[in-house]
């Protein structure tokens, strides 16, 4: 006898309930989504969360602040790098640490660097999913090389624990800006190839054009953010908004929709990484010397009190909210997970779609079920 | 121009970076003349219990009783139309009541934030505020399953991170970091039904 996913069947309607995943390929991990189906035309979803729930948020309450530093690698485990950045920012906020520039430009590199290497592999599973093979091969090829860059940095490829609060733990490797330089200089003729794959291909655009369609009001109201916002048309970026490193200083365009459907959010991506690229360019122009570290105490105690500090993720806002008491220890960390809260407007964006473009959605939606489920 | 070469003062040592200084840490300040309070002030009168900025974050305590009215005159007359998060903090001994809903709410226009923050005791309900910003139905239910706050009125309150009959809620202070023992334990002759890895351990065996 094999096992099998329970469908209700009920003799007056030719509606059906399906439980798609957990465990599925293109749910990417470990979403399980309760579909209610008539024929092929989807009636409601549910998603049904918390398979890979950790506790990471308690765990946070025994740990230091430095070391809760690598569980927040393992939330959104495709980018590290902006999870680290987003809670030592808090913590820097509330203890009143200025960091040296030399950190800060470090910082947006690696939080760059990350964005693009999170958007190949969106790009990549998200193409497979829809049934474009080798786009795939094409991205992961390209966030190799990320990762080796940040395994020459810090010695870690995935889980990076790369900074601390108050700065960074190491400096440059000497020779690393040169090979980023040839990385980043080659990059922007790979991901014109894989627009020549994508963006004017018919199949590709009957599977995303008008798929999963949401409102920039809509999306506002569903607290969507990063891609899933700016494909709806709403120019709206925390690295705009509220610089933090020395965003500031850097000179680049947030790229917007039209229609907010999968299409746009695909063109978003895409555009995004270049202006990833051209963020990690003018770090690499004008990195400044001089130290790596400020001067911090040597245990980490903020003030008692409350902050919350937030980075534009690659997958959206990624906030930290943190309740200090005074010890050495948060009192409560809280994190507002970007795809936590884009995967609630899931049964909106598929509502009246086939199932086949349930798997669209979830792929435009780039969500780590690490980060949903913590 | 010779007194300039001989009796110039020695140029004194320039500032430090700001880096190498001693951080300052944030200090809370009374913010009831706060521009964004005092706007909030004139919708909801005597709402605001307290008001507090800290590190340029201004958060306001308003009354239970009084939650949905403010959350309604935050989003429809100030345009705080985007949620940003909703959790909550334990503070067990506390004796103004256990919980603190904490709320933040952005506005496009100015953007500007403001952190909303209500008192729940224990064992008593908070208003759902699902019906002015529909984000806030997973991140209450999120508050429901890791505290045990109930929410009236929310359309679907169930458990979402950990299962269906799981016994507790995780993130309150007298919930054991280590976990409790949840009657799943996959290898029975190490752990015994009733004896998992943290509650059969000496008081339990």
């Amino acid at each position: 006898m094999t096992e099998r996913a329970p469908v209700h069947l009920s003799a007056d309607s030719e509606e059906m309930e399906i439980s798609f995943g957990p465990q599925h390929p293109a749910t990417h991990g470990v979403l399980r989504v309760m579909v209610k189906i008539d024929g092929e035309r989807i009636v409601e979803t549910k998603p049904v969360i918390g398979y890979l729930h950790r506790g990471t948020e308690k765990i946070f309450e025994r740990e230091t602040y430095n070391g809760c530093i690598p569980h927040t690698d393992r939330m959104d485990y495709t980018a590290a790098a902006t999870n680290n950045q987003g809670l030592v920012g808090a913590v820097e906020k509330m203890m009143g640490i200025t960091i040296p520039p030399r950190a800060a430009y470090i910082r947006m590199m690696l939080a760059e660097l990350q964005r693009i290497a999170s958007h190949t592999i969106w790009l990549g599973t998200h193409a497979l999913d829809i049934g474009a093979q080798s786009p795939f091969f094409y991205t992961f090829e390209e966030r190799e090389k990320i990762l080796d860059l940040y395994e020459e940095y810090c010695g870690a490829r995935l889980t990076l624990n790369a900074m601390r609060v108050g700065g960074q733990p190491f400096d440059l490797p000497s020779g690393w800006t040169d090979r980023c330089r040839a990385f980043i200089d080659q990059l922007p003729a790979k991901i014109a190839d894989w627009e020549r794959l994508l963006t004017k291909n018919r199949i590709w655009k009957l599977r995303t054009v008008g798929i999963g369609v949401m409102s920039g009001a809509d999306a506002i109201e569903w607290g969507l953010t990063g891609p899933p916002l700016r494909g709806s048309g709403v120019k709206w970026d925390v690295r705009k908004v509220f610089p933090y490193d020395h965003y500031e200083e850097m000179e680049f365009d947030i790229p917007i929709g039209t229609n907010g459907d999968t299409y746009d959010r695909y063109l978003v991506r895409m555009e995004e990484m270049r202006q990833s690229v051209r963020i990690v360019r003018q770090c690499l122009d004008r990195l400044p010397d001089g130290p790596v570290m400020a001067k911090v105490p040597k245990v980490i105690k903020p003030p008692k009190g409350e902050v919350y500090f937030s980075v534009e993720g690659p997958k959206g806002e990624l906030g930290y909210y943190v309740v200090s008491d005074g010890t050495d220890k948060p009192y409560r960390l809280h994190v507002r997970p970007a795809c936590f809260i884009n995967l609630q407007a899931l049964p909106e964006l598929v509502r009246g779609h086939l199932v086949a473009d349930l798997i669209a959605v979830i792929g435009t939606l780039d969500i780590v079920l690490g980060e949903i489920d913590r | 121009m010779a007194d300039q070469d001989t009796g110039a003062p020695v140029a004194p040592a320039a500032p430090k970076p700001p880096w190498e200084e001693k951080p300052v840490p944030a200090t809370p300040q009374d913010a009831r003349e706060h521009p964004q309070v005092r706007e909030l002030a004139e919708h909801v009168g005597d709402g605001i219990l307290e008001a507090v900025e800290f590190a340029g974050q201004v958060t306001v305590t308003v009354g239970l009783e009084r939650l949905v009215e403010v959350c309604r005159a935050c989003k429809d007359r100030l345009g705080y139309g985007y949620l940003v998060d909703l959790t909550a903090v334990d503070w067990k001994d506390r004796a103004e009541g256990r919980f603190d809903i904490v709320y933040w709410l952005h506005r496009h226009a100015g953007e500007q934030r403001l952190r909303l923050k209500v008192r729940v005791a224990e064992g008593a309900e908070a208003p759902t505020v699902t019906t002015v910003w529909k984000t806030a139905n997973w991140m209450e239910r999120e508050v429901f399953d890791m505290f045990g706050v109930y929410f009236a009125g929310h359309p679907n309150l169930e458990r979402i991170l950990t299962w269906e009959g799981f016994n507790g809620h995780p993130l309150r202070k007298d919930f054991p970091i280590e976990g409790i023992d949840t009657g799943a334990a996959i290898y029975p002759d190490v752990y015994p039904p009733g004896g998992g890895p943290v509650s059969g351990g000496e008081e339990g065996a």
